[in-house]
């Protein structure tokens, strides 16, 4: 041991004027930027989805409803609180913020001598609410799905010259994969008219269980196959999904679970109906909302007939939406199903002509009224009198029943709708066989931006070589001398509604165009035609702005006489479903109290 | 010239069963009790020595006092829950309990984490292993009364942990590194700033060498003493820095590359004597390694990519049935997580294998008879345990 060895120790003296190292707290300096402090949410933005309280190991969050943040469309309107006295930091829920509302300030330290306050709703009055440093996740959530796992369609070329459905649905592997992406919050079901279990039969996709899946959709909806084709997916605008991404498509993995079950696994699945009970039901109209509550009403086991005016059952389902849409062949299962539920559809049987409305009263112990929308409306201005002036709905269901219908190479279509599509994708494959190519002008009051119609339908139709004319309002259908249809004339629209909200479109003339055509369809908007009610029941009736009044159970001012759907509510598959069942437990709970009273 | 010479003549010949008779009636001996609360403990265990004079005739350990049953609780956990409670089975470094089971969850799940993510973690690790050092270093002296070490190595822990706060968010327990890759990239003007702080621990290790590996009484007091001979080394499974000061050059890092370490330059310390002092030396030329490789690593890391693979939503992750052990070299030997796999969204099983198990127990109490009391925590120090990762 050399003498180096017993001195070198003594250097470090030299420390001895370095700054303190150990501090009392950090306090004094920032932390760093990225530091998970103390959670914010921004309340504004957090759809009170409760993905963050599903993720947490500990348990630390609870969703509890806060003053000022009501219930919408979207958002539960609850917020997640927090317990300090659980959570370990991870910031778990941070990353899995389906909004990104949730972040951590980058404070070091809280004290407080309340213990309760460590149990707090961020984002409501905490010191570093508005902090812009701490922690939040780097990019979008990575910890479930962006994207929406993407459905083969028919290319534009191969999809118009017929009416194949465009759409081919999702192979098991895809649907798993889409499935994936859903956090199970909910919010959708608030939103779907029909209340469907959503994230209960997502499950199912994913856990490959179709039997369960379609028990599930049977609880709220005999028309799952439609509306997994046609469906107007409102939930989807509300899935929490699609606030950094894209919304589940939720109704493509509907229509997949029906496409996995096989029609006679389906009666099997759904079982049997009740006892009979002897009752017997008359229901008018055999659309969705018609046919839903025979649905309901026979599985309870009543004596359920249905009379519909046309040749073949489905409504507007059949003679409205385009089979490019809805193949007929997947309405007729979801109507088979119905039938094999022991329910009669009388066809070619228009009350008012066939049979009256007082027989029917006579003969059934409830009246069900289901009318529809099936009279087109007209823009009435000058030149739509006569020939060569067309409606949208009449067209549509002769197209259905296979007859010839007017066609000509040019056609100018008025209105912005999802009726106006269909009906210009209709035409336009009619003559892309007939002519060879397509020529379709649509106009419409809306501008591009605030289109009545589904962008897809905007996308798919100009696809498809039809031309858009937005903010566009029809003036005059020109004639040329022998009365025969030469085109729309057309103002410049400034705006569509007056200071109070009333329809009363404002013009820019000096802004005119002429599209040309030698034939024009209307497609503004449908009417009920209520004529099979006879002058009596139009007298006695209660009516509320031209339509039959109803109150929130769908009893009409008549006790023995209900209505739903379209012709007193609408607007579209899934409310009249939606309705269908709530029309048929209001006229249950009539027979049960009849059966009660006798 | 100061060492101890154990006199075994005066004792009790071991039984048939190998253990000593020890009749402690006789007022020769005393039980004395070396923890749970003790500086010169690794943490909280305690060992119950058995010594006559100051010579100790036998060791029992003592663990259980943290028992948190976590293998247990991750069986209850979805394969993302179970990621933020990982890194308390190892406080001082728990990186390495995120990245073996992220990997072990890639395994099975058939996703590998992105490059980036490759390079990142390996940072963190040798941050992290850095870290663990400098509670080694800072531990050795303190056993041996040598309290400034202490000091200044928690001082320049702290300075990492500065490091890591703004890289991961924590100080502590980081929670970065995750199944499918890490969290994030690195902050504008890290290498910057983690150069600074590498460049104070090398000036603080430079006064570590004179103070303490230059110290004659440091010298004398670990030289020679609890000696592990190499033959033990198999059966008593010890790995890492304590095989390695027995002149066993293995590590992990290099026979068997996990993350970039095949992309990455540096020798294997070893020692020969394999005593107290060996396994210091072997532990400061690591501390060294490891400042190399943070150094190359910022320098030769992708500046971006992504850091995350695709990974399935995980509210309802599930993996398939299998099984997987994944191990690496972390600063006190091999690591290693076992993972089962059934199909379900939650882990069959979790088993963790940390060297201290080995060293900690089994090997301690090998080492302590015959030690001078003095010397336990020393030597305890020097087999650089930690309990937490005992108690799984
Ligand atoms: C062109 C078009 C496209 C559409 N596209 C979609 C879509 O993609 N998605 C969507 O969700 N909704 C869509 N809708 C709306 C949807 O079709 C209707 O909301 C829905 O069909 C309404 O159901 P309902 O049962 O009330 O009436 P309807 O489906 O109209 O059924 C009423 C039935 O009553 C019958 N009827 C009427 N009078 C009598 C009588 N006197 N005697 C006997 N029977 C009678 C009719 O023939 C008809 O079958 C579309 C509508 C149209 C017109
Ligand atoms: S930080 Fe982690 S433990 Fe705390 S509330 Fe969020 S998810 Fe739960
Ligand atoms: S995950 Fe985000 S948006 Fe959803 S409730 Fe929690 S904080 Fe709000
Ligand atoms: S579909 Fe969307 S809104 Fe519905 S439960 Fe799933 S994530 Fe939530």
């Amino acid at each position: 041991m050399g003498l180096r060895e017993v001195l070198t120790p003594f250097t470090v003296w030299k420390h001895v004027f370095d700054d303190p190292v150990t501090i009392k707290q950090p306090i004094g300096r920032p932390a760093a930027e990225r530091y998970r402090g103390f959670h914010q949410n921004d309340l504004d933005t957090c759809i009170g989805c409760g993905t963050c309280e599903a993720i947490c190991q500990n348990g630390a969050i609870d969703m509890v409803a806060v003053a000022g943040y009501d219930p919408e469309k979207g958002n539960s309107g609850l917020k997640p609180q927090i317990d300090y006295g659980r959570c370990c930091w991870c910031a778990l829920c941070v990353d899995v913020c389906m909004t990104g509302s949730l972040t951590m300030s980058n404070e070091y330290t809280w004290v407080d001598t309340d213990p309760d306050a460590f149990r707090f709703v961020p984002g409501l009055e905490e010191p570093w609410k508005d902090d812009e440093e701490g922690y939040e996740r780097e990019g979008k959530r990575v910890l479930s799905g962006i994207e929406r796992i993407h459905m083969e369609e028919m290319e534009p070329e191969a999809r118009i010259g017929n009416f194949d459905e465009i759409v081919a649905g999702y192979s098991r592997a895809e649907a798993i994969l889409e499935a994936d992406r859903c956090v199970e919050c909910g919010l959708c079901v608030a939103t779907c008219p029909a209340h469907m279990s959503i994230p209960d039969y997502i499950a199912a996709v994913r856990d490959q269980d179709y039997d369960r899946g379609l028990q599930l959709l049977y609880e709220t909806n005999p028309f799952s196959e439609v509306c997994g084709r046609v469906c107007t997916h409102k939930c989807e605008g509300s899935c929490a999904a699609l606030h950094e991404g894209d919304p589940i498509a939720i109704r493509w993995l509907k229509r997949h679970i029906i496409d996995e079950v096989p029609f006679d696994r389906r009666i099997e699945l759904i079982g049997q109906p009740a006892e009979p009970t002897g009752r017997k039901v008359a229901i008018i109209g055999a659309g969705p909302a018609g046919l839903t509550a025979a649905f309901d009403l026979a599985r309870a086991g009543h004596g359920v007939v249905v009379y519909e005016a046309l040749a073949h059952a489905g409504g507007m389902m059949r003679y409205g939406i385009p089979e490019y849409r809805l193949p007929y062949d997947a309405l007729d299962r979801d109507i088979g199903v119905i039938e094999a539920m022991g329910v009669e559809i009388r066809t070619n049987c228009r009350v008012g002509r066939d049979v009256t409305m007082d027989e029917l009263r006579r003969d059934h112990d409830a009246v069900v009224l289901t009318i529809g929308l099936h009279m087109g409306r007209s823009t009435r201005v000058p030149g739509t009198e006569g020939a060569g002036v067309e409606k949208a709905v009449d067209l549509l269901r002769r197209i259905t029943d296979g007859e010839k219908v007017p066609l000509a190479e040019q056609i100018v279509v008025i209105g912005g709708g999802n009726v106006a599509m269909d009906i210009a994708r209709s035409m336009a494959r009619l003559q892309k066989a007939e002519f060879g190519k397509v020529g379709i002008t649509l106009t419409a009051l809306e501008d591009i931006d605030h289109f009545l119609a589904d962008p897809e339908e905007v996308v798919e139709s100009r696809e498809e070589g039809v031309k858009i004319f937005d903010a566009r309002g029809p003036q005059e259908v020109m004639r040329d001398a022998e009365g025969k249809v030469t085109g729309l004339r057309t103002w410049r629209v400034k705006s569509i509604f007056d200071a109070e909200g009333r329809f009363a479109p404002a013009y820019d003339q000096s802004d005119e165009r002429v599209h040309a055509g030698s034939m024009v369809i209307e497609a503004i908007g449908q009417a009920a035609d209520t004529s099979l009610l006879g002058a009596a029941l139009t007298e006695a009736l209660e009516w509320n702005r031209g339509r039959i009044k109803i109150d929130t159970a769908f009893r009409t001012s008549e006790p023995w006489l209900f209505a739903a759907g379209d012709a007193v509510k609408g607007p579209d598959v899934i409310s009249a479903v939606a309705d269908g069942h709530r029309v048929a437990r209001t006229v249950m709970e009539k027979l049960a109290a009849r059966e009660v009273a006798q | 010239m100061f060492s101890f010479k154990p006199d075994r003549s005066q004792y009790p010949a071991p039984g048939p069963d190998g253990k000593l008779q020890i009749d402690l009636e006789t007022g020769k001996y005393l039980k004395l009790w070396q923890g749970p609360n003790h500086p010169g403990i690794t943490g909280n265990m305690s060992v119950e020595l058995t010594v006559c004079g100051d010579e100790v005739v036998e060791g029992k350990t003592h663990v259980g006092y943290l028992h948190r049953g976590f293998e247990k609780l991750m069986e209850r956990r979805t394969f993302i829950q179970v990621f933020p409670i990982v890194c308390r089975v190892c406080v001082p470094e728990p990186d390495f309990n995120e990245y073996c089971y992220a990997a072990a969850v890639e395994d099975l799940a058939g996703i590998e984490a992105p490059e980036y993510a490759q390079w990142m973690r390996t940072l963190i690790l040798e941050m992290g292993r850095f870290n663990s050092y400098m509670m080694f270093l800072g531990g050795i002296g303190g056993a041996l009364g040598l309290g400034i070490t202490g000091q200044w190595m928690t001082y320049v822990r702290d300075l990492m942990l500065d490091r890591f706060e703004e890289l991961t968010g924590a100080r502590i327990y980081h929670m970065f590194i995750l199944p499918g890759g890490v969290r994030g990239h690195l902050p504008e003007g890290f290498e910057g700033r983690m150069e600074e702080v590498l460049d104070t621990a090398e000036r603080y290790l430079a006064d570590i060498d004179r103070v303490m590996f230059s110290n004659s009484v440091f010298k004398t007091r670990t030289k020679g003493v609890g000696v592990i001979d190499p033959a033990l080394f198999e059966p008593y499974g010890v790995t890492g820095p304590n095989a390695r000061a027995g002149g066993v050059a293995k590590d992990l890092r290099k026979d068997s590359p996990y993350l970039v370490y095949d992309q990455l330059d540096f020798e294997v310390a070893t020692a020969t004597d394999s005593d107290i002092f060996a396994r210091a030396t072997v532990r400061r030329a690591d501390v060294q390694t490891s400042i190399d490789l943070i150094r190359q690593i910022l320098k030769k890391m992708p500046k971006t990519g992504p850091a995350m693979a695709k990974i399935p939503n995980v509210l309802h992750w599930k993996i398939p049935r299998g099984e997987t052990y994944i191990k690496g070299e972390c600063s006190r030997g091999e690591y290693g997580y076992y993972l089962v796999t059934d199909g379900t969204g939650y882990p069959r099983r979790i088993n963790v294998r940390g060297p201290s198990y080995t060293h900690a127990m089994a090997l301690l109490e090998h080492l302590i008879p015959g030690t001078n009391i003095s010397d336990v925590a020393a030597l305890m120090v020097s087999l650089h345990t930690y309990p937490p990762e005992i108690e799984r």
